[in-house]
């Protein structure tokens, strides 16, 4: 930005002149400070690469993507590497837990998240808009390192009902990398319990180093956008009919499972690269 | 078929927004009466510009304690036909007792009135957006079959869900007569008097720490309009009605460039109880909610219905409050 830039983004962001979306999105201050912190991450840390860019259709359209790494770094590396080398806004849905806090649950809307429900999936893909899920929740990001890189139940598959409603094609999404952040090697569980998390995990730097052990481990990422599976050949009144919606789930999952472990042989070792 | 002559009750005249409305329908040639009903006369309104009612005249005051079955007696009377029901208080201006009993008993013995009056056609009910609550799992938009994941328990949210069912019960009971309920998101305005107006006139504003609400507000005068448009043709159903957009909390108060102070939830109650002790503020729990959560609902049902939206956005609507804010 120019000094003259900076100064009419200031007075705009003092006086409270700038557009908000109904769920929340700051579509400027998630361009111009909360992704911005997040790029150093995504460029030098994590070394992020995008395949399969093509793969986005011009439209609305849902990305399902695996969910890994203790914290949710991955959604934000794949809300950096969408707005940044696809120019694209992605809409992720998160779970009520990120809602419920102070501060995270504000933050998150104005990054243009919002809470992972039926009502907001559909709202948000009527409106034309391209929505990240991540049906594997917390038994995804909070699985341990043993169980790496195999992907967990995707819930009822809430999410690909929403896709049939909206008869908008579902991106199946492959994130490595993110499995070797935090290594989960154990966890404190009396202790998640007390404080109502989902988990607390142990890991090789976690809680030993203090605020020190919360500094990702800097792993090389892949994050592959595969072939749009189309679910507008399925009538919309079908959408709920667990039997279609089971169907198609699975082989979403199946798809992003298959990328996966070619990803994985693709990239090598996450380290020292 | 409705009648030609029309003849209108309006419950709440000696509000603000009630008083507007009752002036508005008395300037419409396709209106013979307009009998205004409150609990205190509309004097009272003067303070605020309130004597618009009295230059046109036309508007009959009958001081009526809508807690009492006397309401029969005005709508047998007077052949009324049109019922727009305004009469909700939104804060406790005494007690919550005394406000819930307004509120609830008040509606009760007007539908009960209005399910025995054979003239009465159409029946209009000001809710509020408040019936859905605010929490941080519900959806992010509510619209008009939207379920609140936490129903409101307490004050004005849950007043108006418990008026919301009667007249579901009157409707269904009556099906000959149409009944519009009309769910407004907050009031604002230069001459609107709510407990949320006052908060943005304070000098300096708590805000809850960690939380930036999304909010929407009606201007008074789209308010009017809507009612208006509500009182003078069919449109069944229950509408929300907002301006069009939000605003977050933090860009009301960098909008209205007074000062503000974060301070954790209990503080913040704390305040707004201590407020509410010295006169200056309504303060209830499902205000803390709002400030933390925020709501914000779709319109759209309005607009296919009545094929008109609200002219202020919620934007310029509380730019509009902030140019005549009284000063300090």
């Amino acid at each position: 930005m120019t000094p003259e830039e900076l100064l009419t983004f200031a007075s705009r962001r003092i006086s409270g002149r700038y557009e908000v979306d109904e769920f929340g999105y700051d579509a400027e201050l998630n361009d111009k400070i909360l992704l911005e912190l997040l790029r150093p991450l995504y460029r030098h840390w994590f070394r992020v690469e995008t395949i399969g860019l093509h793969n986005l259709p011009p439209d609305g359209a849902l990305v399902v993507a695996n969910h890994s790494g203790t914290l949710p770094i991955d959604a934000l590396m794949l809300q950096v590497a969408l707005h940044d080398e696809a120019g694209r806004v992605v809409r992720l849905l998160g779970a009520d837990l990120v809602h419920r806090l102070p501060l995270l649950g504000h933050l998150s809307r104005k990054t243009g998240h919002t809470l992972a429900c039926k009502e907001d999936a559909d709202r948000l893909l009527r409106k034309g808009e391209l929505v990240g899920v991540f049906p594997e929740g917390f038994k995804g990001i909070g699985k341990p390192w043993s169980q790496r890189y195999k992907l967990q139940r995707f819930g009822r598959g809430g999410f690909v009902a929403s896709a049939i409603r909206a008869g908008v094609p579902i991106v199946p999404c492959s994130i490595v990398g993110a499995e070797e952040i935090y290594p989960k090697i154990g966890e404190l569980r009396p202790l998640a319990r007390l404080l109502g998390l989902p988990y607390l995990p142990i890991t090789p730097l976690f809680p030993w180093f203090g605020p020190l052990g919360l500094v990702p481990l800097p792993s090389k990422w892949l994050i592959e956008f595969g072939e749009p599976i189309r679910s507008d050949e399925v009538d919309p009144a079908e959408a709920d009919d667990p039997m279609v919606v089971f169907e198609l789930t699975d082989q979403v999952r199946e798809t992003i499972q298959r990328s996966l472990n070619a990803l994985r042989l693709r990239r090598g070792p996450a380290f020292f690269l | 078929m409705s009648p030609v002559t029309r003849t209108v009750l309006v419950t709440g005249i000696s509000r603000h927004i009630g008083a507007r409305l009752a002036s508005v329908l008395a300037a419409d040639p396709a209106v013979s009466r307009v009998i205004g009903v409150d609990t205190v006369p509309p004097t009272s309104l003067t303070r605020d510009g309130g004597a618009q009612l009295n230059p046109l005249g036309r508007v009959e005051f009958v001081r009526v304690d809508l807690r009492s079955p006397d309401i029969a007696q005005v709508i047998a009377a007077a052949d009324i036909d049109t019922v727009v029901h305004m009469s909700l208080m939104s804060g406790p201006a005494g007690s919550r007792p005394a406000m819930k009993e307004h509120n609830v008993i008040g509606t009760m013995q007007l539908l009960a009135a209005c399910q025995r009056s054979e003239t009465v056609r159409r029946v209009v009910v000001r809710s509020t957006t408040a019936v859905y609550g605010s929490s941080p799992t519900d959806p992010a938009v509510f619209t008009e079959d939207s379920e609140p994941v936490e129903v409101p328990h307490t004050g004005y949210g849950k007043d108006a869900s418990e008026v919301e069912g009667y007249v579901r019960g009157y409707a269904r009971r009556r099906p000959d007569v149409v009944t519009t309920t009309l769910r407004f998101a907050n009031f604002i305005g230069p001459k609107v008097d709510s407990p949320l107006t006052r908060y943005f006139r304070a000098p300096v504003l708590p805000t809850v720490l960690g939380f930036d609400p999304r909010l929407q507000f009606v201007h008074e005068d789209d308010g009017v309009e809507v009612l208006r448009r509500a009182a003078l043709d069919d449109h069944p159903g229950v509408f929300n009605v907002a301006g069009d957009g939000v605003l977050l909390l933090s860009q009301c108060l960098r909008r209205a460039g007074r000062f503000f102070l974060p301070v954790p939830a209990p503080a913040f109650r704390f305040l707004g109880e201590a407020a509410r002790a010295v006169g200056r503020m309504d303060f209830t729990p499902d205000q803390l909610a709002l400030m933390s959560h925020g709501r914000v609902v779709d319109s759209a049902r309005l607009a296919d219905e009545f094929g008109w939206v609200p002219k202020h956005t919620t934007a310029s609507a509380f730019d509009d409050f902030l140019q005549t804010r009284s000063t300090w």
